[in-house]
């Protein structure tokens, strides 16, 4: 074989360039896409409209929004589950015709889908509603004055401890980060860790609470980099300790998305989401407890992140009318539904206040402190304006000041040099 | 003497008519047949790529595939000043200065035990082919929830147990980096066998009167494998060089599976292919960076291959 006969690249290339590859592939094979062969409409004059979520873990969801569409009226609304990894099909989609006419997407659609002019404004769904939504939620979603995203429920990350292990090492719900390490330490007893922040010892999901508890933001109000404060720097830095520390579980068979870490008496506390409450009720009956990610200093205050998948409707949507007026009247007027949606089918915090008074399943327990804390502590979990560049660089930065040791100062620094230069391009 | 008619007898057969030529009879088509819808898969989906890409990458593409904001070089300053980018260059090269000569010596060094195994031989040899069978994201998977995992029921946690060593949590510490120990292991299993197969044909294909004159001059054991085996596998071993060193480039599948969690992508082990499908996809969507990256990326992989070139004589003229 010769050496120009060498041709690794090609395959890199076919797999690199996805851009025009993933385009070509979506557009060329098309599969289900929940549009019709042609045309908007369907045979009998009402219009069509292809509806696309990702896959939901809780049972039932699907065939739950699959009836929601069934009964809207005014058109035919198909709907396209999608499991894997779906903000990067929808994502691709986007590039192509023959993607959704309303999709869903976490937190809204991102900054460059809004400048890229993918999505559309929906400020004139909310109507006297808007005042009904989380007003953090929707400011996450707007972008120059127009709303890009209809938020659908509300989810949050919080902590878990186990009472009967807190309360057989002495131990309180702790209020102060550094009460939290100290419980770690205390905790800490033969195979049992004391803290669960996730297999990675939180690098990727702690950047944000950090954050919020030491009294600063990713950005300012006026979009500008705030995160580079010493509190900051020294509340990683004591991360960096508790990572070496022993206290920490690292390596448990799930990650902190899933309960399996407490429920096993793996750790006392873990990080973890709204969304598990019920497996560990279903586990641990009512030997548990929450509480939000404590303050730190005295300039801090207790944070809980908050996320929404938000329906959006595409800019290349066959009729954008109509889709605008499917998103809202299941996002906005159907509330029966967006109640039915957050609560039967898991544990979520319906993303308008007035539903949230109408929920059972949070006016007791952890779930009701739970739901309190979104309007207590919630902080939307990035600003718009937060790129996937910036949100890149903090996190390695975060990574590798918490489990490398690397210097937090300098590290924060290098990263406020990329934000800045990410904002330019929105100035 | 002959008449003319006589030593040109052809010359009276008529000559077939050209109308009863028919179509099929043209070599041309088979050859189109056969070869042209390849051609029509390599040109739609590698050589149109190919080129979107290259000129992608001189343009601003973010969440659109026909952009229209020319930038020349502004995508490659970017990517070559991007600490992340030139860092997952490095892990890449690290990656193939280990695993191309490791698996290069365990699948050779397999396949002479295996070729002088006196029974057993395709035993073994099924043995260690069997798991090139598997997929890498099916391996990553049990590496990572079975073998590797950090609690203490973790297979090598179990086993290091019983000596007394406390769990490792293999994939989150990186003081020390034992995350290597799991993907090279991960993809040491899966390819040393397939390369061994290849050695061991190599290996059956040297006459066994080669051994036996030089065993008649001393030359047995080593001297035998240093002079004899290894000169007859030079052929085997460049085209197993050359794959090895393809293989490292590609390295994506068991990478994503191990390391990748719901926080993203850690700093470490990060091969440009992984940093590159973060970059060109998902919410990211930055195709115009993302396009330059895979042409530094594929201008690196071509000149690795002249320089293994230059080094193992592939290309090299016999005479």
């Amino acid at each position: 074989m010769s050496g120009a006969s060498f041709r690794p690249s090609r395959r890199h290339a076919l797999a690199l360039s996805g851009s025009a590859l993933t385009a070509a592939a979506l557009a060329a094979c098309g599969g289900n896409t929940g549009r019709p062969e042609s045309g908007g409409s369907s045979s009998g004059g009402k219009p069509t409209i292809a509806q696309w979520y990702h896959q939901y873990g809780e049972d039932g969801t699907e065939q739950a929004v699959k009836k929601y569409a069934s009964e809207y009226p005014d058109a035919s609304v198909n709907v396209t589950w999608i499991p894997g990894d779906y903000d990067k099909k929808a994502a691709s989609s986007l590039l192509t015709s023959s993607g959704p006419d309303v999709f869903e997407y976490g937190n809204g659609p991102t900054i460059d889908m809004i400048t890229g002019k993918q999505v559309v404004d929906l400020s004139d769904l909310l109507g006297p509603a808007r005042s009904d939504f989380t007003p953090s939620l929707l400011e996450r979603m707007t972008y120059q004055g127009k709303l890009y995203g209809i938020p659908q429920v509300v989810d949050m990350q919080l902590f878990v401890y186990r009472k009967s292990m807190l309360s057989k090492a002495g131990v309180t719900p702790p209020r102060t980060f550094d009460e939290l390490l100290a419980a770690a330490d205390k905790l800490t007893q033969g195979k049992v860790k004391g803290l669960f922040l996730g297999n990675d010892g939180g690098a990727g999901v702690m950047g944000g609470p950090v954050l919020w508890s030491s009294g600063t933001d990713y950005l300012t109000q006026d979009d500008k980099p705030a995160f580079n404060t010493p509190a900051v720097a020294q509340a990683l830095a004591k991360l960096a300790t508790l990572f070496k520390s022993g206290n920490l579980l690292l390596g448990a068979p799930s990650d902190w998305s899933e309960p399996a870490a407490i429920t096993q008496g793996l750790t006392a506390m873990q990080w973890t989401g709204l969304w598990t409450l019920p497996m560990i009720q279903e586990a641990l009956g009512d030997d548990f407890g929450v509480f939000p990610f404590p303050a730190i200093g005295s300039g801090g205050k207790p944070a809980v992140p908050v996320g929404a998948y938000s329906a959006c409707v595409s800019a290349k949507a066959k009729n954008v009318t109509a889709a605008k007026q499917f998103v809202k009247w299941l996002w906005v007027d159907q509330t029966d539904k967006q109640l039915d949606w957050a609560q039967s089918y898991g544990f979520h915090v319906p993303a308008r206040k007035s539903l949230i008074a109408k929920a059972e399943k949070l006016k007791t327990g952890p779930a009701k402190q739970a739901a309190d804390m979104v309007t207590q502590y919630g902080h939307p979990q990035t600003p718009l304006l937060w790129t996937p560049a910036s949100a890149s660089a903090f996190g390695d930065a975060v990574d590798k000041i918490i489990r490398s040791g690397a210097d937090p100062k300098s590290s924060l620094a290098a990263v406020q040099r990329t934000v800045t230069n990410e904002l330019k391009r929105f100035a | 003497m002959a008449s003319p008619a006589e030593v040109r007898p052809a010359a009276r057969t008529p000559a077939p008519a050209r109308s009863k030529r028919r179509w099929t009879d043209s070599p041309h088509l088979w050859f189109w047949i056969f070869v042209g819808p390849f051609l029509v898969g390599l040109t739609v989906f590698v050589l149109v790529p190919i080129v979107w890409s290259v000129w992608l990458s001189f343009y601003e593409a973010r969440n659109t595939v026909t952009p229209t904001e020319f930038v020349g070089l502004r995508n490659y300053t970017n990517m070559l000043s991007d600490p992340a980018f030139r860092s997952s260059l490095g892990t890449f090269v690290v990656f193939a200065l280990f695993i191309v000569p490791t698996t290069f010596v365990i699948s050779l060094g397999l396949a002479v035990l295996v070729n002088g195994a006196a029974r057993g031989r395709s035993f073994f040899r099924s043995v260690f082919f069997l798991p090139t069978a598997c997929s890498y994201v099916v391996a990553a998977m049990i590496w990572r929830g079975s073998l590797f995992s950090g609690v203490s029921s973790g297979a090598i946690n179990t086993v290091l147990g019983t000596v007394g060593i406390a769990p490792v949590a293999w994939l989150s510490v990186v003081d020390p980096p034992w995350y290597w120990l799991v993907i090279t292991t991960a993809r040491l299993w899966l390819q040393v066998g397939f390369f061994m197969v290849l050695f061991l044909a190599a290996l059956q294909r040297i006459p066994r009167t080669m051994y036996e004159a030089a065993a008649l001059d001393g030359a047995v054991g080593w001297k035998a494998f240093r002079y004899i085996t290894v000169p007859q596998l030079k052929a085997t071993s460049t085209a197993v060089l050359l794959l090895l060193l393809v293989n490292a480039f590609q390295a994506f599948d068991e990478f994503y599976n191990l390391m990748s969690s719901t926080g993203g992508y850690p700093p470490y082990a990060r091969p440009p292919l992984v940093y590159l499908y973060y970059t060109a996809l998902g919410d990211v969507q930055d195709f115009g960076n993302g396009s330059a990256g895979a042409v530094i990326l594929t201008l690196m992989i071509a000149l690795f291959a002249l320089a293994q070139g230059r080094l193992t004589g592939i290309g090299r003229r016999e005479d």
